[in-house]
């Protein structure tokens, strides 16, 4: 009995010894999910990882500057891919996770939630549409697909006087669903989360009208023990179930 | 409530206090003290963080100390240092845009001085050290006071800067203001409120306190005059 207590004891002594913490930048459409698994990561492995939501595309400019980040959960695959060619990151970029685009529009919107966008169009004529919120497509890859999507549906630059622009996902997500715009093209992953749900509704956008969201992750040069725990952690089935919960897909082989 | 924000935002505060007060008393009384060429230069170079965006300082001091740049490169080279996206960094940023409210109503102490009573000191044999603490000091305390106070609540509410060079990374970056922002951003409304209430109490609190401080202080050294 004491044998065994005794044995546990080192066993944890031992793991917490080597637990470190690893610090994480990770986009914006990640919020919840990793709210969620970060201390299942930390309850199997004993490491702790701090996290930083944010736009992608700022990420990667902090991390050109020298951000000590260990892990970077990118919302595309090709700001990881550029900091692996510049050798700031370690090959390979991993995909975790596939996202979606939504239309999101706050309840007491006058607008329908309409994924294939003719609602949309036809708010823009009729008048009901003043705003719509966005992700600043020149670092958020959310935004990047959200202008292809409304590209495919003949509507960027009729629509451009209505547009705000989000910092990143989460922040259009905020303008969208506080009723200061009346619809957004957001993440998936944040639109079904229990903040939003009891006041927003959703219609997924079709996915062959823009790039996959397929997402990427990647270990940065000076990544320590923890982060490759992490990085490890998120391709297990516990973490991907998880991200399954906020409508991720798993990404398809390329 | 976001302590560790809390709690970085507090030794933020402090460390710009600490670096910035000896710097203030030396300069602003400097200042107070002398005419010179160029003098209204190096004010407006001081007064210049009060006017500029703080998204220009962000972008200088990501151009000067970030790990891209010569600078950075060197302090990372030969003394191991980083400055962008850590405390050191923020600290830097810190004291240099509180270098107004510091310097500022420290000169001004000063030169509300009357010469006649430095005159006075000095016949009376008194060294220049035991002036300025005897004489300079206890009449100037109540801008010295409001320089302190006005530096703390300043770097308490500073976030412009602090989003562009520090990156929002929790316990080393995330100040209170920027964990407002990121509450918000998450929806987290409850948070954002708590935070929001507790930091706009604490500076009306500590603000007027500073003046009634002051206040009281400049009737007695009125009286005393």
């Amino acid at each position: 009995m004491f044998k065994a207590i005794g044995c546990t004891l080192l066993l944890l002594w031992t793991g917490f010894a080597q637990a470190g913490t690893a610090t994480v930048a990770a986009a914006a459409t990640l919020r919840y999910a990793l709210d969620e698994i970060a201390p299942q990561f930390r309850q199997s492995t004993g490491h702790t990882v701090k996290v930083a939501y944010g736009s992608s595309g700022n990420f990667y400019s902090q991390i050109k500057q020298g951000a000590p980040f260990d892990v970077f959960l990118s919302a595309d695959m090709a700001f990881p891919q550029k900091l692996v060619a510049e050798k700031l990151a370690r090959p390979p970029v991993h995909a975790y996770a596939e996202g979606r685009l939504v239309l999101l529009v706050p309840n007491k919107s006058p607008l329908k939630a309409d994924g294939s966008l003719q609602d949309l169009a036809a708010a823009l004529k009729d008048g009901r549409l003043s705003k719509l919120a966005i992700a600043n497509p020149s670092v958020a890859p959310y935004g990047m697909r959200a202008r292809e999507a409304l590209m495919h549906a003949g509507l960027w630059e009729s629509i451009q006087p209505c547009l705000v622009v989000g910092e990143n996902i989460s922040q259009a997500t905020q303008f969208a669903s506080s009723g200061a715009a009346q619809a957004g093209l957001v993440a998936l992953s944040l639109a079904v989360s229990p903040q939003l749900v009891s006041h927003t509704r959703f219609e997924r956008v079709p996915r062959q009208w823009h790039q996959p969201l397929r997402q990427g992750m990647v270990l940065i040069q000076a990544a320590n023990p923890a982060a490759q725990a992490f990085y490890d952690y998120l391709k297990t089935a516990p973490a991907q179930a998880v991200l399954k919960k906020y409508g991720y897909d798993e990404p398809v082989a390329q | 409530m976001d302590w560790s924000a809390f709690s970085l935002s507090i030794q933020l505060a402090f460390g710009t206090l600490l670096v910035l007060l000896p710097m203030g008393l030396l300069v602003g009384r400097w200042l107070a003290r002398t005419q010179f060429k160029g003098r209204a230069w190096l004010e407006a170079a001081i007064l210049l963080p009060l006017v500029l965006p703080p998204t220009v300082m962000g972008y200088y001091l990501l151009v000067v100390v970030g790990g891209g740049s010569p600078v950075g490169q060197w302090l990372q080279n030969t003394w191991g240092v980083s400055l962008a996206f850590n405390f050191s960094g923020l600290l830097l940023a810190s004291v240099l845009f509180n270098i107004p409210f510091m310097f500022q109503p420290i000169q001004r102490a000063f030169e509300s001085i009357p010469n006649n009573l430095n005159e006075a000191a000095q016949v009376s044999g008194l060294s220049r050290w035991a002036i300025f603490t005897t004489v300079e000091l206890p009449l100037a305390w109540p801008g010295i006071v409001s320089a302190m106070v006005l530096t703390f609540v300043h770097t308490l509410g500073e976030f412009g800067v602090v989003l562009m060079i520090g990156g929002s990374i929790p316990g080393e970056t995330r100040t209170l203001a920027i964990s407002i922002y990121d509450s918000v951003q998450s929806f987290d409304l409850q948070a954002a409120h708590q935070m929001s209430l507790a930091l706009l109490i604490f500076s009306l609190v500590a603000v007027a306190t500073s003046l009634l401080l002051s206040g009281r202080r400049m009737r007695t050294v009125k009286r005393a005059v």
